[in-house]
């Protein structure tokens, strides 16, 4: 397998002009696994490699693919939880099974090796190696496809979690600081999304007012979206939306970040099928056309970003998407930005300015109707707060928003656009989707 | 609980050696006259590293914003929880910022735009980082 540095992929520089395979890449299928809390670690069937079978098996039969047709792998080798996944992500010592499940793949990591032994792709040229995360990978395979290098790709986001604190192992259990982190863990910052954006977010409300808990009403929303979203953690368990008392009186986790602020680890995958829209015609589900993809990976200028640094990288990620995509903030009807903590998505919607909502307008806007049947459907997926963490409800809601198969979380307005996403302030990726190619 | 040590690099020992003398020193592009912090191999500016060298700093600051870590993940920090963690931007180029515990100031009472100076703390025998105090 060859490794992704050795396929010049990205779009990540301002002024690209309008992609060169705008509307030739299609998105045909899509499947989802179960999503677990955590891994049982005793029922093999509900592994993450069992899962990740499930959901590439659902994407194929989705779009009528055999697996002698898939020749492009890109899947996340990575374990979600990073160097301080600890005892939540990593299995050994503890002895292994039977293959497939006799070493971490298929257990706490999927590979695109394991996939192709495991399930017997025969035909797969192309297959990288060190994959970054699924906001960027969707942009890997729209542009291998484009290219050439592949035509029927498989990308697949496996987000293990198994028994023990999240994140709570590892290089955060180190009494020492290394790397990056002298400048950050010695005062307490753990590193994450979290931290990135609770200073901005912070000075966000000291600049254009509002209080932490205005969100609640967006918060509130994604749980209400993603008891709409049936194969979603909260659908499948029954998690009610919180109420308002619910979520002021949650338990503080970086004050005034909550656990309601918060996605929920998860054990579960997802795939999507990509192929040439010429390929697209033949296959029997409804095909979704790439419009863009873009990423960006700015540098922190000092220690810790602040409000001005996120809202610049913020304005530069939207001018890149729609340059790309030939499009502007009224085209896009359909708008998935990602939320693993609530006080992000803000930074993202008014640097895209959807439905017009500018810098320090979020807040009152999150007060209106965003609900998914109104005029304002944000963040219709339910994202990862309304789904657990499987950083995928907002390709998949949107792909459904096109097709008009997202049943009771089907918009009521246009949707022949959609913007999706899971990205930070500083690095990750966009996708645009189109019902149409053109 | 003592805080975490940080374990200088080939790039960072300089910067902890003065911190380890109580002297706070950032570099400096002598062609573009911009200090940075944590430390780069490249000027972030000019992208050069000719002209980065190290510049000893007045330690002068103000608080910009804060949090407080209720429920962090660092193992060592558990006990001192809830605690401060504060942004406090230099006076000299108040684009650099650091973070601080603010010690001396009890949680959830840190004053906004207060302003502070570089103190010094030791976290391991002969390890020293940087503070930063409130200016009474």
């Amino acid at each position: 397998m060859t490794s992704s540095n050795d396929f010049q992929w990205r779009r990540d520089r301002d002024g690209l002009g309008v992609w060169e395979h705008r509307g030739k890449v299609a998105v045909v299928g899509y499947g989802h696994s179960p999503v677990d809390r955590r891994w049982d670690e005793v029922n093999l069937d509900t592994s993450l490699g069992a899962y990740t079978i499930m959901a590439c098996e659902k994407a194929m039969e989705q779009a009528g693919v055999t697996i002698d047709q898939v020749d492009g792998i890109v899947c996340c080798d990575s374990h979600i939880a990073g160097g301080s996944g600890g005892t939540a992500s990593v299995w050994a010592p503890r002895p292994y099974f039977d293959p497939p499940y006799d070493s971490e793949y298929g257990l706490t990591l999927i590979n695109a090796q394991w996939l192709i032994n495991t399930m017997g792709f025969k035909n797969v040229k192309f297959a990288p190696t060190g994959v970054p995360t699924i906001g960027e990978m969707v942009g890997m395979a729209s542009q291998a496809v484009g290219d050439g290098v592949c035509s029927t790709c498989l990308v697949i986001y496996p987000t293990g979690n198994m028994e023990g604190r999240y994140r709570r192992g590892g290089e955060n259990a180190d009494d020492y600081a290394r790397g990056a982190r002298q400048w950050t863990v010695p005062w307490g910052n753990h590193g994450g999304n979290d931290f990135i954006n609770i200073f901005p977010h912070r000075q966000y409300l000291m600049k254009y007012g509002g209080e932490h808990e205005d969100l609640v009403h967006f918060v509130r929303n994604q749980h209400k979206n993603g008891m709409l979203t049936p194969w979603g953690y909260n659908a499948t368990h029954n998690v009610q939306p919180i109420s308002v008392e619910d979520y002021i009186g949650s338990r503080p986790i970086l004050n005034p970040l909550r656990i309601w602020d918060c996605d929920r680890p998860v054990n579960a995958s997802a795939a999507y099928l990509f192929t040439t829209s010429e390929r697209a015609q033949d296959m029997k589900s409804q095909p979704v056309y790439v419009l863009n993809h873009s990423q960006h990976n700015f540098a922190f200028r000092t220690t810790q970003p602040d409000l001005d640094e996120v809202e610049m990288w913020t304005d530069r990620q939207a001018a890149r998407m729609y340059e790309g995509a030939g499009l502007g903030p009224a085209d896009v009807d359909i708008f998935n930005p990602y939320d693993g903590y609530s006080i992000m998505t803000q930074f993202f919607l008014e640097g895209v300015q959807w439905h017009g909502v500018k810098r320090g307008e979020s807040l009152s806007f999150y007060a209106g109707d965003i609900s998914v049947k109104g005029p304002h459907p944000f963040s219709s997926s339910g994202g990862n707060l309304g789904n657990g963490r499987t950083r995928t409800a907002m390709y998949t809601d949107s792909i459904e928003q096109l097709r008009g198969t997202a049943g009771d979380r089907q918009v009521t307005v246009r949707a022949e656009t959609a913007l999706c996403a899971f990205t930070t302030p500083s690095s990750g990726g966009w996708l645009m989707l189109g019902k149409y190619p053109s | 609980m003592p805080k975490i040590i940080p374990v200088p690099d080939e790039l960072s020992q300089p910067f902890w050696d003065a911190v380890n003398e109580q002297r706070l020193v950032l570099q400096n592009c002598t062609a573009c006259d911009k200090l940075q912090y944590p430390p780069k191999a490249d000027c972030q500016v000019c992208g050069s590293a000719d002209y980065l060298e190290w510049k000893e700093v007045e330690g002068k600051g103000h608080v910009a914003t804060y949090i407080v870590i209720e429920d962090g993940r660092l193992n060592r920090r558990m006990l001192d929880q809830p605690y401060n963690l504060a942004l406090v931007t230099l006076d000299q180029d108040p684009t650099v910022n650091f973070y601080s515990n603010l010690p001396g100031v009890p949680p959830y009472e840190v004053p906004l735009g207060a302003a502070v100076e570089v103190t010094f703390e030791e976290v391991a025998p002969g390890q020293l980082i940087h503070e930063w105090q409130v200016v009474e």
